[in-house]
């Protein structure tokens, strides 16, 4: 799959974005005052600056309202309401901690519980693909929840929590991986079956029906991200989890936090760009690639 | 709305066979110019004439080499459209409304007011028959030419998908693939047409007739045998020949 920035930034932005706001909503002791006001702040541009990247690879960004219509059948409908619902509950969560030293509980709990509804209606958009066999898999929303968390949970300062994540976090990676890789070898979809004529012998894509690229080949025909995907994994765990662990381990300095957040931050960029890039599509199949 | 109906009146499409498909590309260029001047947003082109050009079609067509266990490998032209699925997943991952299923043929169509170009129907769709439009950022797709099949103000010969009206072989047939008496699916029952595939549980409506078996022609030449080109084994003059010239050659 084409991993397009915009699509990439939303998801790693807005996760960790949502992740923090779960935290901010369902842990004690919750912040008060200026610490609340810069917690929520960082929360709500993750998130924000998420959603609104999202707009950018619509065709139509004007008319981005109407995708709140179909909550009954798609994902990305119910994930555009969760989304609000959290925003809006949290903000008056937020309201109350920031300006009143009041803790509203309910709309914390609340506001929390729908921040993990929204990363994993985000992540259901993707498992959701019968199309893309990596996708189409028990790991997309654990792994999507996982990041959220742990990444929450470093951004919010819980370094005991994030030490403890951040390993088990990699661990999961790394299974999750190792079984995507045979979910999709195990596939049943191949050139025979797009053809229908692979009970005749062996199939070969002898002429693509045009010269140039398409649409379709270039959006869900990407295979760069498939010849670098070793190197990249290795570049991805060592960034999202191996040095933010380290860093956490090391004597308290707001700049090793900080560091270890921006190295977080830059892995879980690498793995989403993997998530598309290394991701194929069964359409590929009617193009011999 | 983007859930999709629990019965249709009638299941409209097509039926390709792929015995007589001779790969003209004619049902392409037909869908291209109906649906550039009709329905909906004109199919764009970017770069028509330069390096990269790039469009949206709605119709494609394929070309795959078989080579079976013996004999030659054999040469197949498919055309590919949307398959109007009965359980269509572009339709219900739409965010919008945009993508509906009709009730009353089974056709799968796209309101391009509502669309709002995310592209997740393409994604949902495993035979690539959505393609956004280039210029007008609306996602695409096969009407089965439905401003042609209704419309009265053509000749009755001309109510059928231009696809199906120009192609010069006879390799494409339209019509109600859930009335079993219709010709299409005579035509299914007989010639025992597939789905593409079947395994993603999209249940397509349209059909592929799968090639004929082939003749099995038996070796016919007389002369052949009086023919060979080279004795390995010469005797009398021709080896004595065969070995004096082997010894002047460097």
């Amino acid at each position: 799959m084409h991993p397009a920035p915009s699509i990439i930034a939303f998801t790693t932005l807005s996760g960790l974005g949502f992740g923090m706001l779960v935290f901010l909503g369902l842990d004690v002791p919750a912040p008060r005052g200026w610490a609340a006001f810069w917690f929520f702040l960082v929360a709500y541009a993750l998130a924000v600056g998420g959603l609104l990247s999202s707009t950018f690879h619509l065709g139509h960004p004007e008319r981005a309202l109407k995708a709140f219509t179909q909550w009954r059948s798609s994902w990305l409908s119910r994930e555009a309401w969760f989304a609000v619902a959290t925003l809006v509950i949290m903000g008056l969560y937020a309201v109350g901690l920031v300006f009143f030293d009041t803790r509203l509980r309910i709309f914390g709990i609340l506001g929390g519980a729908l921040g993990l509804a929204t990363v994993f209606a985000t992540s259901m958009i993707y498992t959701q693909m019968q199309t893309v066999p990596r996708w189409n898999h028990w790991s997309t929303p654990i792994t999507f929840l996982a990041f959220a968390v742990t990444g929450g949970a470093l951004l919010t300062g819980r370094v005991e929590l994030a030490r403890a994540l951040l390993p088990l976090l990699m661990v999961l990676q790394i299974f999750a991986w190792i079984d995507q890789d045979r979910h999709e070898k195990a596939d049943l979809t191949d050139i025979g079956t797009a053809t229908g004529l692979g009970s005749r012998g062996r199939v070969r894509a002898f002429e693509a029906p045009h010269t140039g690229e398409n649409y379709l080949t270039k959006e869900m025909v990407f295979r760069i991200g498939r010849k670098h995907a070793s190197v990249l994994k290795v570049i991805a765990l060592a960034l999202g989890m191996l040095i933010p662990t380290f860093l956490l381990f090391l004597p308290f300095h707001h700049a090793f936090a900080i560091a270890a957040v921006l190295s977080h931050l830059a892995g879980v960029f690498v793995q989403r760009w993997l998530f598309f890039a290394e991701a194929r599509h069964v359409v590929g199949f009617y193009y011999g690639r | 709305m983007t859930t999709l109906p629990q019965h249709t009146e009638r299941s409209l499409g097509l039926v390709i066979d792929l015995d007589t498909c001779v790969g003209c590309h004619a049902c392409v260029t037909a869908c291209k110019g109906w649906n550039t001047e009709n329905y909906g947003a004109a199919l764009a082109d970017k770069d028509a004439y330069g390096a990269d050009p790039v469009g949206s079609f709605l119709n494609r067509v394929h070309s795959y080499e078989v080579q079976p266990e013996t004999g030659p490998a054999q040469l197949f032209h498919m055309p590919k459209s949307c398959l109007h699925c009965a359980d269509a997943p572009c339709v219900t991952v739409c965010p919008t409304g945009a993508s509906y299923k009709r009730v009353e043929d089974g056709i799968v169509l796209v309101n391009e007011s509502d669309c709002i170009g995310c592209g997740l129907c393409a994604w949902a769709c495993p035979y690539g028959a959505r393609e956004m439009d280039p210029e007008e950022q609306v996602m695409k797709k096969c009407t089965l030419c439905v401003d042609r099949i209704y419309n009265v103000n053509l000749p009755e010969e001309d109510r059928q998908p231009a696809c199906v009206r120009t192609c010069p072989a006879g390799a494409r047939h339209f019509g109600d693939l859930s009335d079993p008496e219709s010709d299409v699916s005579r035509l299914v029952a007989e010639r025992g047409g597939m789905e593409l595939m079947p395994e993603q549980g999209t249940a397509p409506v349209n059909r592929y007739l799968p090639p004929r078996p082939r003749d099995a022609a038996p070796e016919f030449d007389v002369l052949a045998p009086y023919l060979e080109p080279v004795a390995d084994d010469s005797k009398g003059f021709l080896r004595w020949l065969d070995r004096a010239l082997e010894k002047i050659t460097p």
